[in-house]
């Protein structure tokens, strides 16, 4: 059952990626003008316009080219760099894994404790502790990644000297002390998304009525709200954190810039700058492609944690 | 069963009660000053209509009521544990309370589809009191939660402990929780109306199970329950409970042969029962206590025919598989042909899940039936266009179960009945208000109403701004959708009365759903009884009730409780039985509905679907 | 039966957004954003984008009350104007999202599967980019302006309305009242108008309530990329851009650039939260 089930969600994430695909291909043709000139930008040489308009197809008809495009993607081809010539997708493979170790060490810290927060708040409803944490975190939800990012960086590197400012750093130990405060920023919100989620659907449980029967069976109120309580309320925040994948990639972007670190979304705003635009593309459709198998791996594990989602759907 | 060793000292005893609930409008009474004794051995049913508080003395003694914001402010909840001197629960801390729950007293309520976890399995479930309060390890509980399975009458209980909730059936469901309660041997066990939920046949399968484990363990019973059919079933002592107040106590037969107060009597005077109707053809209102009795002639109608439904089919399809294709159907009706008379009322009675409802919208054309005719009044239903079918609609109207989601929240009472009056005449028409007002008039609310919200209005109120929008542009048929099931009983006798006297005034018919046989008998001049999909038996009233032809009416008619405790007839037989699926693979053809005529107008299903015997194996 | 004054739906929200303590601080938060965007050209002590080289890079003084910039500009003035960027892009986008994305989302509902299928998809890819990373890839397309931010939000954030007006359009399109509507003869566009829209507009609009942090977010993370509203032009986002360049020099900038954006979404928080407890009471938990 489970293996159909995953079948079928592979099946849907392949179709999102393929209409995504499309609909990149839809907006690049949608702004006016020339592709070649808007894709490469005023400073690509003669060469690597001719190069592109040839890779493109833009001499054969429209659909012709989608295909063409469909099969440079299939093949891994996100075309070339317009300044080194290197191909996109090695560029992009390489600055991946700085931005990957960012999302982790923020979801490693922040996952646990935005549950253990809004569990703790729900088992407790009314009392001062869930006020408070309610206050904190929507106070926490509020504050955007970079706005944490810079506020932090002010305080923690520039006035305490706590942390390194800038760049990943050398060796284990000196990139975990780099990680410490972009992985503070971009986690923070995040604990607070979590907390609330959590909250609510852990008062939602403790107010069902298979609680009810364990109360009247006896079972003291640390069992309950620990094992049985939280292990269906934590459902619809294993979705979540799948989603929080896209929410903590787009986070990560600023983090990069703010503390100068290597990765995607360095990667990115740099060659929007200079105009280097297939590495947009590139990166754009990369990070989507992660951003829909994290969802498509949440919903697996969802659906290896609650038996019904195996069965119906 | 019937009698209580008096001599003996209560298991437990509720001594002054008082219960207040923390609401945002500061404390309210849940109840107020209630008192009363369970004996060892007995039955105790605590019977009241919503808002009596009769859930709160058991939560009490449970103290589950600390977890639903009710607070104990008077009283002593005196639990005998075997101990010298009984224990006053109302004073014990949790932890006391958590060795007593679920081990000397336990608990069954009302929703089975809920009152398991999800994502544990059946056996883990069943084994978690076993584990606490018997320290039994994990093989011995095991082999207990076996046994308990096969107490319940659960079929292959071996295959079930690995099982998940979502799995199994209401019913079946239901067995667990009742198996989970049993599991310690509790001295009391409290039963929070445990059938209310499930479809009658089902219902007198626990009610039957319920008794038969009560003998078989000698634990006490306090049941709680709104259905006086129930009660007298299954009582041995009867507490009446009205607005947070117990009314009466006294044995069973006491309470129904000679009720003392007067709301007792009320009470017991609207519940419909099951064969009261006998030796009569037609029918007629019922006898209210404390009403001025209007009309209570019998509803005759005329011969002239009304609506006439022939061979209607509805699936729905089941889309399934990687692609989402079309996999099944549901054949929620199959082959069904009836006729209404006008002035009359037909009656399409059945149990969940049979298609009765789905027949309904169907020759409202609200759903999009597979094939068949349907013919109002001389005109074809099926051949109408949009617009003429629009046009067309003003002919039949429709009464919901739910007078909650029956009208629209956001908009005032007036408007919603005149709705129907602004689409088939001028929608400015300056009289509609007035017409309004007097259809407020003849569903007895008062015109103050008009400009109020659904959530202002009680129930019943709310469900008689429902019939005065259906009445509202004067229709020929009103498809009545299990209109009084939500409703508590004397709501419900008014209500029902109320559509006869429009019956008998203003001479429309009636397509009456229900799956409440005593209510069905008291409104119809035709029964149509639906199982899985199809009319098994279809005929005048007086015939199907007094002489019933085939075995699943029969089964039916069996399993209703009456309100009578001189006419007990718990089954005898448990087993389990599961209900056939009514889904069919694609290019399934099913025969077409053959009836054999068993008396003048009786028609008997012949196609052979349902049998007693079959039905009582195991899936 | 209790003799109450008739209470319609939205006069009932309004009394228990009142009632909720946070909802009524999110409720002041919000009312003073909206007149300092409102009244800011007013009210701002200097002309905030008037340079005044021998000032540059004060700290705080009685005249320049968040002290200046690189070029000599009252921080505390751009500030204020601030507000006035973020809601003029935050207001028109989130906006135009709802009224798109409920339409959509109601033709998804209430018409034919296939149409519902095919728009549910396009919804669901448009999803499934990161926001940020859809936001540059327009972005480095149509070149960075206003209306582009505006664009961006409206496009990424359809999709989210369109697919809560979908379920509330379904899950009301076989509710009783419905039902009872058609069989009284009331006509598709009218259910739509009369029955669908108005009970689905209230958690629209809770949607948009709790929406407008994430697009002044958006914006602001945008023009602090470079990638928002033109240089000169105050906005938040682009305070904080000066303020990274200058954190060593002065910490003003950072402070009257992120503070505004941490308040301001504070307020649509709470706001938002307490109009979802109104609008839907079975959401509302404890407090």
């Amino acid at each position: 059952m489970l293996l159909g089930y995953a079948l079928r969600r592979f099946g849907v994430a392949a179709v999102t990626l393929f209409v995504a695909v499309t609909l990149m291909f839809v907006m690049i043709r949608l702004v006016p003008g020339d592709p070649v000139q808007i894709l490469l930008g005023p400073r690509a040489t003669p060469e690597l316009q001719a190069r592109l308009t040839a890779e493109l197809a833009l001499d054969q008809p429209l659909l012709r080219q989608l295909l063409i495009f469909y099969g440079n993607l299939l093949q891994g081809n996100l075309g070339v760099d317009v300044f080194s010539g290197r191909p996109v997708t090695l560029i992009v493979l390489e600055q991946l894994p700085h931005t990957l170790r960012l999302i982790f060490a923020s979801v490693l810290w922040s996952v646990p404790i935005g549950i253990l927060l809004g569990a703790y708040a729900a088992a407790r409803p009314n009392t001062l502790f869930d006020r408070v944490s309610a206050v904190i975190s929507v106070g926490v939800v509020a504050a955007p990644a970079f706005v944490v990012a810079l506020l932090s960086l002010l305080l923690f590197s520039v006035h305490l000297r706590w942390f390194p400012a800038i760049g990943a750093g050398e060796g284990f130990w000196d990139q975990l002390r780099h990680l410490v405060l972009p992985a503070f920023a971009i986690g923070l919100s995040w604990i607070g998304y979590i907390a609330r989620i959590m909250r609510a659907s852990m008062l939602e449980v403790m107010g069902a009525d298979h609680i009810r029967t364990l109360r009247a069976l006896g079972v003291a109120e640390r069992p309950i709200v620990l094992i049985y309580a939280l292990r269906v309320a934590v459902l619809p925040v294993v979705t979540i954190i799948g989603v929080g994948v896209g929410f903590l990639l787009s986070s990560a972007v600023f983090a990069e810039i703010v503390f100068a670190r290597p990765g995607i979304g360095k990667l990115v705003i740099d060659a929007i700058t200079t105009r280097n635009y297939p590495i947009v593309m590139g990166a754009v459709l990369m990070s989507t492609a992660l951003f829909v198998t994290a969802t498509t791996v949440a919903d697996l594990i969802n659906a290896m944690l609650d038996p019904r989602a195996r069965a119906g759907k | 069963m019937l009698d209580v060793t008096r001599s003996s000292p209560p298991i437990a005893s509720i001594r002054g009660l008082q219960v207040a609930f923390c609401t945002e409008d500061g404390p309210v009474l849940g109840v107020k000053d209630v008192s009363f004794d369970i004996h060892p051995g007995e039955t105790l049913c605590v019977v009241g209509e919503s808002g009596s508080g009769k859930s709160v003395s058991s939560m009490s003694l449970m103290r589950l009521i600390d977890y639903s914001g009710g607070i104990i402010q008077k009283g002593e909840l005196l639990f005998d544990t075997g101990a010298a001197a009984p224990v006053d629960l109302a004073q014990a801390d949790q932890a006391l309370m958590r060795q007593i729950r679920g081990n000397a007293i336990s608990m069954i309520f009302q929703e089975p589809m809920t009152a398991l976890n999800p994502v544990f399995t059946i056996g883990h479930q069943l084994t978690i009191g076993l584990k606490l309060h018997k320290g039994l390890n994990s093989q011995d509980a095991r082999a207990r939660a076996l046994e308990l399975l096969q107490q319940v009458r659960i079929p292959e209980p071996d295959r079930r402990m690995t099982q998940y909730p979502h799995e199994m059936s209401g019913g079946m469901r239901q067995r667990v929780v009742i198996a989970m309660a049993l599991a310690c041997e509790p001295k009391l066990l409290i039963a929070d109306e445990p059938t209310t939920a499930l479809d009658v046949t089902v219902q007198a399968e626990i009610l039957s199970l319920i008794n038969q484990l009560k003998a078989e363990t000698g634990t006490a019973v306090l049941f709680i329950t709104h259905d006086m059919g129930v009660v007298a079933q299954i009582a041995d002592r009867v507490v009446v409970m009205y607005r947070g107040d117990k009314i009466e106590e006294g044995p069973v037969e006491a309470i129904f042969d000679a009720p003392q107060q007067a709301y007792t009597r009320a009470l017991l005077a609207a519940v419909p029962r099951l064969g009261e109707m006998q030796g009569t053809t037609l029918p007629e209102p019922m006898k209210l206590v404390g009403e001025a009795q209007s009309t209570s002639a019998p509803i005759t109608g005329t011969d002239d025919v009304l609506l006439k439904v022939e061979n209607l089919k509805v699936r729905f399809a089941v889309k399934g598989g990687l692609l989402r294709r079309h996999v099944a159907n549901v054949h929620a009706v199959e082959d069904v042909s009836f006729t209404i008379n006008k002035g009359q009322t037909l009656s399409l009675v059945g149990e969940s899940g049979c298609g009765k409802s789905t027949a309904g919208r169907a020759i409202m054309r609200l759903l999009h039936p597979q094939s068949g005719q349907v013919i109002l009044d001389g005109q074809d239903m099926m051949a109408l266009s949009k617009r003429q079918l629009r046009a067309a609609r003003r002919d039949v109207q429709m009464i919901f179960q739910d007078p909650f989601a029956s009208l629209n929240p956001q908009i005032q009472l007036a408007e919603q009945v005149a709705e129907p009056l602004r689409n088939f005449g001028n929608r400015r028409d300056p009289a509609i208000m007035d017409r309004v007002a007097t259809l407020f008039d003849r569903v007895g609310l008062p015109r103050a109403f008009m400009r109020r919200y659904p959530h202002e209005l009680s129930g019943g109120q709310r469900q008689g701004v429902a019939i005065a929008r259906a009445l509202a542009p004067a229709p020929k048929l009103i498809v009545a959708d299990e209109a009084v099931s939500a409703l508590d009983v004397s709501v419900q006798a008014q209500v029902l009365n109320l559509m006869m006297e429009l019956q008998a005034d203003l001479g429309v018919s009636f397509l009456f759903i229900s799956h409440d046989m005593a209510v069905v008998e008291r409104v119809s001049h035709q029964v149509g009884v639906m199982y899985l999909g199809r009319i098994v038996e279809l005929g005048p009233r007086a015939a199907v009730f007094e002489n019933p032809h085939h075995p699943y009416t029969r089964a039916l008619m069996q399993a209703v409780p009456i309100a009578d405790p001189r006419k007990r007839h718990l089954i005898d037989s448990l087993a389990f039985r599961p209900i056939p699926s009514p889904i069919k693979p694609v290019g399934h053809t099913a025969e077409p509905s053959q009836y054999q005529q068993v008396g003048p107008d009786h028609w008997l299903l012949t196609n052979n679907h349902y049998d007693a015997a079959d039905a009582s194996q195991t899936n | 039966m209790t003799v109450l004054k008739s209470q319609s739906r939205s006069s009932q929200i309004l009394r228990a957004v009142l009632r909720d303590r946070l909802g009524m601080v999110g409720l002041v938060i919000v009312t003073l954003v909206v007149a300092c965007a409102l009244f800011a050209p007013w009210i701002v002590p200097h002309d905030p984008n008037a340079m005044n080289i021998q000032d540059r890079l004060q700290g705080p003084s009685l005249q320049y009350l968040l002290g200046t910039d690189q070029l000599g500009r009252d921080i505390f003035s751009r500030m204020l104007m601030g507000a006035q960027i973020a809601l003029k892009v935050a207001l028109p986008a989130v906006f135009g999202a709802m009224v798109i994305g409920m339409l959509l989302g109601m033709i998804a509902g209430f018409g034919p599967e296939w149409l519902d299928s095919l728009l549910m998809l396009v919804f669901d890819t448009i999803r499934s980019f990161p926001t940020v990373m859809f936001a540059l890839a327009v972005v480095a397309l149509v070149g960075p302006s206003l209306n582009t931010v505006i664009l961006v939000v409206m496009l990424t954030s359809i999709p989210t309305y369109a697919r809560v007006a979908r379920t509330q359009t379904m899950s009301l399109r076989s509710a009783d009242f419905v039902m009872a509507a058609r069989a009284a003869g009331t006509s598709s566009p009218r259910i739509l108008a009369i029955h669908l829209a108005p009970n689905t507009v209230g958690v629209l609009a809770v949607l948009m309530a709790m929406d407008i942090p994430t697009v002044v977010a958006l914006e602001a993370g945008l023009s602090f990329l470079g990638l928002g509203v033109k240089p000169p032009t105050p906005s938040w986002g682009a305070l904080l851009k000066d303020g990274y360049a200058l954190i060593r020099q002065t910490p003003w900038l950072i402070v009257a650039g992120g503070l505004p954006i941490i308040v301001t979404t504070l307020g649509f928080t709470f706001f938002g939260e307490a109009l979802r407890d109104a609008v839907d009471p079975k959401v509302k938990k404890g407090r």
